[in-house]
């Protein structure tokens, strides 16, 4: 079997920047966010990213997703690498951002029609497509809604939406519970296991322990950068005295994630 | 949101699965999605018709009043003005809304709500991403031109001089002039933060419609030669004097070549400098 992604190395170092004058101290200093991160995520695979703030989660994404530029070493995406092929990478992918950010000019239902449009979806597939999607993520009730007059939750079940109307085979989400409430985040996950019964691959990345445990075939614990562990959230809690992930990135890592 | 409803959807609801996805991923071209990116913003101008509107026909109308209808009942201007303010007029409106129609959304797409995304992720290369952006502003300003000419023509009575006969020069100088008020717009899109918005209108935009030959023939800045030339880095006098050329030919203008020269060398010159900052500032 194929696999889904591939990275060798992988660096990224965002440059210093705010100086005020050619030779004075940046405002901003040099950050080192990847250091030559390898990974391989399996065809079908629901593979959790796991990291406290500023581990390196969201520049994965972002390297995977075409938005990042790697410094170093390479990514394959979906057979295609994303910096060469980065546009037949971005056919095949669909990414939940961290943040909702949906189109504010357009209503709901054309977040999804147009969306669909940029990947060559016929309008007929695409609206059928979009009347599923929106009815199955609950917010069939909101397509002609302005997306401002969303709340929250379902602004992320809209991004969702936008992020499968192109089937892709490879959906990347970063942090997608973060802000939403227990019966929000539930139901996410509800749709995850769904998406992943159907032998998607899924990325996630997440800083809350308990959803990496639940929903992930591996989880990938990372810090500053570098990969401290891969395994089945079972292997790698049979590592610790008390069977938590938590404990096991402490003693990695040499921090919490809430550090 | 109710996760009861959610729960007895997903073990009722069978027909709403979400479709599985074992199906073959035909490439789209670029080609295609560019004219679904071109459809969305069309989409959009459509639904902001009104405030379109407003937003073209609002300041280059009063100028028409005032410098077109009132100033010479009153006896303040001389004939043949009128000949000289309405390509100016036309410049004006078509600069006005291709510049705005693409600065404000990259400026808000771009800073504040990062919506952007979702156009970046589309398989199609950045650079074609901005040149559509480019694209749909210029359709937007010639249609402020087409709108605020036969409103202005009305509000100024018959203009001497004023002619339709030199369509070919017409078409050159309006596609390039769009082009080139298009790629400003879209430089200073990239290029400002949302906070720095009021700030643009008032040193940037405010004085390049006084400097910028609209309302006045460069000819005539004959009266000061340090400004006249100074005026030259200002796109807006090469819009106003090919119009000027190709609409009311007797008006002292500049050159028809020396005019298509400077059009191409800003549009090419904006156009360069507004696609690096946009790769820059959507690749990290």
């Amino acid at each position: 079997m194929t696999p889904a992604i591939v990275t060798e190395g992988l660096r990224k170092v965002y440059p210093a920047s705010g100086r005020a004058a050619p030779g004075s101290a940046p405002a901003v200093a040099e950050t080192v966010a990847l250091e030559g991160l390898d990974l391989l995520v399996r065809e079908g695979e629901f593979f959790g990213i796991i990291g406290p703030n500023g581990a390196g989660k969201t520049t994965t994404i972002g390297v995977l997703t075409t938005r990042v530029l790697p410094t170093g070493g390479t990514a394959t995406v979906a057979g295609a690498d994303v910096v060469r092929n980065s546009v037949t990478v971005r056919q095949r992918i669909g990414v939940v951002p961290q943040r909702p950010n949906p189109d504010r000019s357009l209503d709901a239902w054309e977040n999804l029609i147009y969306h669909a449009a940029y990947f060559g979806v016929p309008r007929r597939e695409a609206a059928r497509r979009a009347t599923e999607l929106l009815e199955r993520l609950d917010i069939a009730g909101k397509a002609r809604m302005k997306v401002d007059h969303l709340s929250g939750g379902q602004q992320q079940r809209l991004m969702i939406a936008r992020a499968l109307i192109h089937e892709p085979t490879i959906l990347f989400l970063d942090e997608p519970t973060v802000g939403l409430d227990p019966n929000a985040r539930n139901s996410l996950w509800e749709i995850l296991r769904e998406l992943h019964g159907q032998g998607r691959t899924i990325v996630m990345t997440t800083h809350y322990m308990p959803e990496a445990d639940e929903l992930s075939d591996r989880i990938a614990l990372i810090d500053r950068g570098r990969l401290l562990a891969l395994d089945t959230p079972r292997n790698l809690k049979l590592q610790t005295s008390d069977g938590s992930l938590e404990t096991f990135f402490i003693a990695k890592a040499g921090r919490g994630l809430d550090a | 949101m109710n996760s009861t409803s959610m729960s007895t959807n997903l073990s009722t609801n069978v027909p709403t699965q979400i479709a599985s996805i074992e199906r073959p991923h035909p490439p789209v071209s670029a080609w295609k999605v560019f004219v679904a990116l071109l459809s969305r913003d069309i989409r959009v101008a459509r639904r902001e018709l009104p405030f379109f509107l407003v937003r073209t026909i609002m300041q280059p109308m009063l100028f028409v009043i005032v410098f077109g209808y009132l100033l010479p009942r009153m006896g303040f201007t001389q004939a043949g003005y009128q000949a000289a303010l309405l390509p100016g007029i036309l410049a004006l409106s078509l600069m006005l809304s291709s510049t705005q129609s693409v600065t404000l959304p990259m400026v808000t797409e771009f800073g504040w709500t990062k919506e952007i995304e979702d156009r970046l992720l589309a398989p199609i290369s950045t650079d074609l991403v901005a040149v559509e952006k480019i694209v749909n502003a210029m359709i937007q300003g010639i249609i402020a031109a087409l709108v605020v000419l036969p409103l202005a023509r009305l509000v100024m009575g018959p203009v001497a001089g004023f002619t339709f006969s030199h369509v070919p020069e017409l078409l050159i100088v309006v596609i390039l002039s769009a082009a080139a008020a298009s790629a400003f717009g879209l430089l200073l899109g990239v290029l400002i933060s949302p906070q720095q918005i009021g700030f643009m209108f008032s040193l940037i935009i405010t004085p390049m419609i006084f400097f910028g030959c609209a309302y006045y023939p460069w000819r005539g800045l004959d009266v000061v030669p340090w400004l006249k030339y100074a005026v030259l880095v200002n796109p807006l006098v090469y819009i106003s004097e090919g119009l000027r050329a190709s609409l009311t030919p007797s008006v002292p203008h500049m050159p028809f070549v020396a005019i298509v020269a400077a059009l191409a060398v800003l549009t090419a010159g904006f156009t360069w400098a507004a696609l690096a900052r946009f790769r820059k500032r959507a690749i990290g």
